[in-house]
């Protein structure tokens, strides 16, 4: 088999005639995971929907295999690429195992009911993720963090070469974000290519192979340790941050974002850094890490 | 003749219809308001029970249905028991000898045969609608009406009626303005729209035009004749059954199978849609063909019971509900069992409405007086078991 990729080739994009993003480049390959950071608003949903098929790019091409998406069918599309929206709560409360069998749609018949297989697929892919358990429950009864397993788990039922992620850590709870995070590096390992936003650059060393950080001025695209810099979060998001490394864990060099907060309960020191920093003085005492 | 012209007695009694019926129509404006609050508090419904399968209450719905039409034959002024109903049947179907009395074949094929299957198939068409609306606009509050069809069909019918047309020409008037008042609806809202997100557009401009419908049909009330056209306007607008006749069952059957089929066919993709459109999209869906087909199918179905049996109202909306409670909101076995439910409602209310006073009552006046209590019964049932 051909080594899979999917590419931009400097894409323009936007809503109508008002253009959100231009000259956006990459490609990722078979088990690469590619991370978009980005402050709100500055134009990572609409990079998604073209990346999905919603809209249609101004300029260049979008392209699996050299085939431009743009000249396929959302069906053609749905075989191929999977797409986790963020989990919400829909109006109508299906059954778990129901919500994954709606990934199979795309492979059978528009005119057909799902049959006996996809429903076993469907069950399979809850099994994948560890939770079969669920398959019984109302999708709308269960935890915003069961529900995002859930979404992850209808869209490898399409069985999908490129999985795209709209902020799957969104609004869990810490331990469901790891959960998360660990599933989607097993995915990566499986060999499929991810593509994911999010709004905490640590996740981008916890499990990306791929960054691209979109501002409003730039964007750039490379490995987490070129792109994820002290220097360009504090271009991006306008805050101060420290990444730090720690060697003494058994599992490998890990690292991660600190941003700095000034200020901290019952201290006036922020107060007096931030005068210092008016008279000039560099800032270097007395700050308070809070962790992400 | 024009109001200018009535004299002291006629246009005392005009106020009088007319306030009656505007009574009825208020009470379609609230329900319009109820749906717009509706559209906030989507998220706070849910019904269905996960892991029950459908095929056997399917099976249990259809038994039941058979046994309803039945009974539904015995029913009336005229007394027959089911063995004569039985007798009459396989004499008519399948050419048997079986003795049958003449009155009691002209009663059940001329009378009551063309009765029950209308109440059958209006049923079935109202439910079905009612279902498809609701999961595509992914709110369990909407209706078949929303967009228009029967506001559309009804100033159709009375404009019709007012101009003096036969029952055909009453029936074809009502079909086609219900179709065009949903055209209208899907146009101007896209239009409006600009192709972003449609739902709440078209909602909204639905409701919109049937407003303007619903005043059309005010503005033909009220230059219609008050002894002659009004009445026949206004009751035809009450809708009933005690009219049909078999010769009008094809105008009904027709339009109803040629658009409930394609929903049957395509009732998977509509769970996807019920998960709004992006999502829908990438599961593979083609979210501009199936909604504009189960639009078009729905109106279809709603107009033709609109142009068949009067604005029946609170089947679309009550029985879907009832059939995601008890087999839960998959439309793989929704859509079936809201069909069946329909038709069975229906048909249980017609029998009411000829059976229960010794005047027939109008069909929308049951449905609203049962359909109501019963929708609020399955609300807070609903809020205590499933949410």
């Amino acid at each position: 088999m051909d080594m899979r990729e999917f590419a931009l080739e400097n894409v323009t994009c936007g809503y109508k005639d008002v253009t959100v993003l231009s000259d956006v480049s990459f490609s990722i390959g078979p088990g690469e995971a590619l991370c978009l950071l980005g402050p709100n608003g500055v134009g990572k949903t609409t990079l998604f929907r073209s990346m999905l098929g919603f809209l249609k790019p101004f300029g260049g091409r979008i392209t699996l295999d050299g085939d431009d998406i743009a000249t396929w069918s959302s069906r053609t599309l749905a075989k191929r690429i999977g797409y986790v929206p963020q989990n919400h709560t829909p109006p109508f409360a299906y059954p778990v195992l129901d919500v994954v069998t709606m990934g199979r749609l795309s492979r059978i018949s528009p005119i057909a009911s799902p049959s006996k297989r996809d429903t076993e697929k469907a069950a399979e892919c809850l099994e994948r993720l560890g939770i079969s358990h669920l398959a019984d429950k109302l999708y709308t009864q269960i935890s915003g963090g069961e529900r995002q397993m859930v979404l992850i788990a209808r869209s490898l039922a399409q069985e999908p070469e490129v999985l795209v992620m709209d902020e799957p850590t969104a609004s869990l709870d810490y331990g469901n974000q790891v959960k998360v995070l660990r599933q989607i590096s097993h995915l990566v390992k499986e060999g499929i290519s991810v593509i994911m936003t999010t709004h905490f650059p640590d996740h981008a060393f916890l499990c990306a192979t791929k960054v691209g950080l979109i501002t409003r001025d730039w964007v750039r695209f490379g490995t987490p340790d070129e792109v994820v810099t002290e220097d360009s979060l504090r271009e991006t998001y306008g805050v101060d941050v420290r990444i730090v490394k720690e060697h003494t864990c058994t599992c490998g060099t890990l690292k991660g974002c600190v941003p700095i907060v000034e200020f901290a309960a019952g201290d006036t020191s922020g107060e007096r850094a931030r005068l210092e920093h008016e008279k000039g003085t560099p800032r270097q005492r007395s700050h308070v890490a809070v962790c992400a | 003749m024009l109001s200018a012209n009535r004299c002291g007695m006629c246009s005392v009694r005009h106020k009088v219809l007319l306030r009656f019926v505007e009574g009825r129509f208020a009470q379609d404006g609230n329900a319009a308001t109820g749906r717009e609050m509706s559209l906030g508090i989507v998220k706070k419904h849910s019904g269905g029970r996960g892991g029950f399968k459908g095929a056997p209450i399917i099976a249990i719905l259809t038994i039941i249905l058979v046994a309803a039409v039945l009974v539904s034959f015995t029913l009336g002024r005229y007394d027959m028991t089911v063995l004569d109903v039985l007798k009459v049947a396989a004499n008519q179907l399948f050419g048997m000898e079986t003795f049958s009395e003449s009155t009691h074949i002209t009663v059940v094929m001329q009378v009551r045969f063309p009765r029950v299957i209308a109440a059958l198939v209006i049923g079935a068409a109202l439910a079905a609608a009612g279902a498809s609306y609701q999961g595509l606009f992914k709110n369990p509050m909407v209706s078949p009406d929303l967009l228009g069809a029967s506001a559309g069909a009804g100033f159709g019918a009375s404009f019709a009626l007012l101009m003096g047309g036969n029952m055909y020409v009453v029936q074809l008037s009502a079909f086609v303005c219900g179709i065009v008042a949903v055209l209208l609806t899907y146009f101007v809202s896209t239009a409006v729209s600009k192709g972003d997100s449609m739902t709440l557009t078209l909602v909204l401009t639905g409701m919109v035009v049937t407003a303007l419908f619903q005043a059309f049909i005010t503005m033909t009330k009220y230059v219609a004749d008050p002894d002659d056209k009004l009445p026949s306007i206004t009751y035809w607008l009450m809708g009933g059954l005690s009219s049909t006749r078999i010769e009008d069952l094809p105008m009904l059957l027709a339009p109803v199978i040629v658009g409930i089929v394609p929903m049957l066919l395509f009732r998977n993709q509509l769970n996807a849609l019920s998960f709004g459109d992006e999502e829908a999209r990438a599961l593979g869906v083609n979210t501009k063909f199936i909604r504009a087909l189960f639009i078009f199918c729905a109106t279809l179905v709603t107009a033709a019971s609109v142009a068949a049996a009067g604005m029946v109202g609170w089947v679309g909306l009550v029985i879907p509900h009832l059939a995601r409670m008890i087999v839960g909101p998959n439309h793989k076995v929704l859509l079936p069992a809201s069909l069946l439910l329909g038709a069975l409602y229906v048909l249980v209310i017609d029998d009411l409405c000829r059976c229960l006073f010794a005047i027939e009552l109008p069909l929308s006046v049951l449905t609203a007086i049962i359909g109501a209590p019963f929708f609020i019964y399955l609300l807070t049932r609903g809020k205590k078991t499933w949410t």
